[in-house]
């Protein structure tokens, strides 16, 4: 379970940091409240830059080396940012049995990145992931934690992505109209 | 706060408006909105009749959670006086078919109904799938709104509590649960009167009653339902817990990656609350009991009972030795129990029903009934609960449906990472935890997969292997070091270099990690080895000796050869080979060169004549 700190340039800004120090503030006194408090701020800043984990850390008068080896144990807690559109295919074993492998595969070979990284323009990353628990439909995928696609073939994922880079589009047009 | 009295009126007043039959010409329409319909489209077919009900008082439109078809979702069940009618694999276009014709027309919609082996059912009830089960742990999913307290009550919910704050001290408590027989549900098979036994003797002014909704095993969704279905089974249970060993306090340690579950259990605190069935002074009595929510972070060996605690006292969670057993010093140094969430599903049941009732169901050392996840190569994917005791061969062939497309039972797989494999000769095994281990496997949470021929058994040896190298803590050295060996070992034999004698070196290497090593995952993380080895040795030494993968899934042991009798020379999978591994001249039969081939099977999808085979 190795992992790899950013070496992107963290941006944060003062609301976010308003939202996180509330949270703490609210939890510090909490036996147990490190990992709820990260939790939130992964929710906060889309993922956990080494500021942020120093800054957590300051606040709990902790050890920052406390934070970071939570960081560093649960394979949710993200060091580096995601794409806008984060695709996590089940490797899981229901998924696994039913081809699962060949679709991460083609999204792969399609956005052509490899598992755990994001494509240049911020917008996709994928990851293998273990069962979300809707493996009757296997095998399945999902975009941003709740878009879930169940009963794949390899030759459908074009067509998903392609949606949301059509979103894309959409949103681009509005933004250039508005 | 309610008095008794008052849930009873609820529970009257529910019984009558929702679930006694209605008046001829009244419908409920019920939609399963757990994360599998939802994955599956549910939630159009939802929003479809919800719109098309609009303003009309005599048909209601309500969700509830899973019954358990997830081959069959999104699943709609239209009520109608005492009368059932299961709809599936709806969209929202059959949706307002339905209301038209049936709601409206008062005919049921045959086009839309489920056949089950040639034969069409009216209603989910009329199925093999659903009449061969026993639904305890599973009795509310898909029949209740879960995030309705009030029909919850209306089903007995909250009756145990009541009964064990008015009339039953906490040693009466423990002694039903150890005359049940109940035995823990999250793999190990623990009996769950006597760890709650252990705990109520320990004196200590805090205790802790967790619950493990962890579900690490990928491939099995049975907590995750239970969750999602009927949250309340399992508020009510840990309460009840909490007053048989005297605790204060509750934990449900959920993974992060069950959004909907969380967000129904988080409701279910709340109304529980609103109606003083939790927190403080529980139906006005001074038992208080309250519950918290801590959510996982992606590692399985969180789901250990030891590593579970560690992580919700915020830290790595990595586990920690034994002895103190955690009903001595378990969370936070205080006595404290931990069950599966399928373990706490029945007490409420048992509690009311008696240890009678539940410890006449199943074998002789495993009672009740136990959930399962129905995955892989077979018709009915789905949740199926059934006693102990039950064949594998009537829970695949005949609650399963069989294996599509008329291929072979090859084996079924239970326990997940730390299990191992039942193989066709084993088929009439009666399903208990003590059965299971006799022949190498072993009961676990509940995932049961399916394999047919076309899967390889060393395959899915290394896919198991590749999940404890990645799940492993690295808190010590045979876990860590030796999964990753023995996986390495999988890998060279799936890339058709192994060697005889890599077999008993997988050997030595499994008995030395499940001697030496310090928690649960990784003295089981040999089994799938161990128990491909023992029925499927014929397969490893295909993979060594002829180096061949029987089952064609191995790729590097894969040749692609074109036959010449039925290339027509299109020359289509020349032109899409990424290797350039095929030559030939238009109309003329083309080759593969192998030594240039990268097994991709690019060119096997794309010959419409069927030339190219694999073997
Ligand atoms: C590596 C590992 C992972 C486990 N994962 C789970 C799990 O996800 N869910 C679960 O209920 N039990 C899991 N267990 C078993 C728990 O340690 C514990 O025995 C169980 O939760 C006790 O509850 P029960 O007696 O009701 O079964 C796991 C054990 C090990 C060693
Ligand atoms: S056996 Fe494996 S998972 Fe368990 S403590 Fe040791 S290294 Fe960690
Ligand atoms: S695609 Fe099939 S028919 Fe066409 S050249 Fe290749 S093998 Fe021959
Ligand atoms: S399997 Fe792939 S690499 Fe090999 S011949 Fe066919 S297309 Fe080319
Ligand atoms: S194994 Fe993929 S969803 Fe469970
Ligand atoms: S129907 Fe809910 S688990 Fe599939």
């Amino acid at each position: 379970m190795k992992k790899k700190m950013s070496s992107v340039p963290f941006n944060g800004t003062p609301e976010q940091e308003a939202k996180l120090d509330a949270y703490i503030a609210e939890h510090r006194a909490e036996e147990g409240c490190l990992m709820p408090i990260m939790q939130e701020a992964q929710l906060i800043y889309g993922y956990l830059p080494k500021e942020v984990q120093i800054h957590i850390a300051e606040k709990l008068e902790i050890p920052a080396e406390e934070v970071f080896g939570v960081a560093t144990f649960y394979s949710m807690f993200n060091l580096s940012p995601k794409g806008k559109y984060q695709i996590s295919v089940c490797l899981g074993t229901a998924c696994y049995v039913k081809g699962s492998r060949e679709v991460l595969d083609k999204i792969c070979e399609i956005l052509d990145i490899q598992p755990g990284e994001c494509t240049e323009d911020g917008m996709f990353s994928i990851e293998a992931c273990r069962c979300v628990g809707a493996c009757g439909l296997a095998p399945v995928m999902m975009v941003n934690g709740s878009d879930v696609y169940g009963r794949l073939k390899a030759s459908e994922v074009e067509a998903i992505i392609e949606k949301y880079k059509e979103f894309e589009r959409e949103e681009k047009e509005y933004e250039n109209m508005g | 706060m309610k008095t008794w009295a008052e849930l009873q009126a609820i529970k009257a007043d529910v019984n009558a408006k929702v679930f006694a039959a209605s008046a001829p010409g009244e419908y409920r329409v019920l939609i399963g909105l757990a994360t599998c319909g939802i994955a599956a489209g549910a939630m159009p077919v939802y929003d479809a009749f919800k719109e098309a009900a609009a303003g009309n008082d005599k048909c209601k439109v309500g969700q509830v959670g899973c019954i358990g078809m997830c081959q069959y979702e999104p699943i709609v069940e239209v009520i109608e006086g005492g009368k059932r009618t299961t709809y599936v694999k709806m969209d929202a276009e059959k949706a307002a078919r339905v209301y038209k014709e049936h709601i409206l027309g008062g005919q049921v919609v045959t086009d839309y109904l489920l056949v089950e082996n040639g034969i069409t059912c009216n209603s989910l009830e009329d199925t093999t799938f659903y009449k061969l089960q026993k639904r305890i742990a599973l009795r509310n999913c898909g029949i209740i709104d879960p995030e309705n307290i009030d029909e919850y009550i209306a089903r007995d919910g909250y009756a145990a509590l009541h009964k064990v704050i008015t009339e039953m001290s906490s040693e009466d408590i423990v002694n039903v649960m150890l005359d049940s027989g109940l035995r823990g549900r999250g793999g190990a098979g623990f009996p769950t009167g006597r760890k709650w036994s252990f705990a109520a003797a320990q004196q200590a002014p805090q205790k802790f009653v967790c619950c493990n909704a962890d579900e690490g095993d990928p491939g099995a969704f049975m907590d995750r339902s239970v969750l999602e279905g009927d949250p309340h089974a399992v508020l009510e249970a840990m309460t009840i817990a909490g007053k048989a060993i005297g605790a204060t306090q509750g934990y449900i340690y959920v993974r992060a990656e069950y959004p909907v579950a969380v967000k129904r259990l988080n409701i279910a605190i709340k109304q529980a609350k609103e109606y003083g069935l939790l927190g403080d002074n529980i139906m006005g009595t001074d038992f208080c009991f309250d519950i918290g929510i801590r959510l996982g972070a992606g590692a399985f060996v969180c789901g250990e009972e030891t590593a579970l605690m560690t992580s919700i006292e915020g830290k790595r969670g990595e586990p920690r030795p034994r002895p103190p057993f955690p009903a001595v010093k378990g969370l936070f140094q205080s006595p404290t129990i931990l069950n599966n969430v399928e373990t706490y599903a029945n007490v409420a049941q048992i509690i009311l029903n008696g240890a009678a009732w539940f410890s006449a169901m199943g074998t002789e050392k495993s009672k009740g009934t136990k959930v399962f996840a129905l995955g892989g190569k077979i018709n009915n994917t789905g949740l199926v609960e059934v006693p102990m005791g039950t064949t594998l061969r009537t829970v695949v062939e005949q609650i399963g449906g069989g294996i599509p497309n008329g291929k072979k039972f090859k084996a079924a797989q239970t326990g997940g990472p730390s299990g191992g494999c039942i193989p066709a000769e084993h088929f009439d095994v009666e399903i208990d935890y003590d059965n299971l281990i006799a022949i190498g496997s072993m009961m676990g949470s509940g995932g049961l997969i399916v394999m047919d021929e076309d899967n390889c058994m060393v395959d899915i040896a290394k896919f198991f292997l590749d999940f404890t190298v990645d799940e492993s803590c690295g808190k010590c050295t045979p876990c860590r070091i030796g999964t990753r060996r023995l996986y390495e070992l999988l890998e060279k034999i799936t890339g058709g270099e192994g060697e005889m004698a890599d077999i008993d070196e997988l050997q030595a290497l499994a008995a030395h990690i499940k001697d030496n090593s310090l928690c649960g995952l990784g003295q089981t993380a040999p089994n799938p080895v161990l128990s491909t080895l023992r029925y499927f040795r014929h397969e490893y030494e295909a993979h060594i000796v002829d180096k061949k993968c029987p089952s064609h899934v191995c790729r590097s042991l894969l040749t692609f050869t074109i036959d010449p009798e039925k290339c027509v020379g299109c020359t289509k999978c020349a032109r899409n080979c990424p290797a350039n591994a095929i030559s030939g001249t238009v109309k003329e039969p083309h080759v593969i060169d192998h030594d240039k081939c990268v097994q991709c099977s690019v060119c096997m999808q794309n010959c419409a004549f069927g030339a190219i085979s694999k073997d």
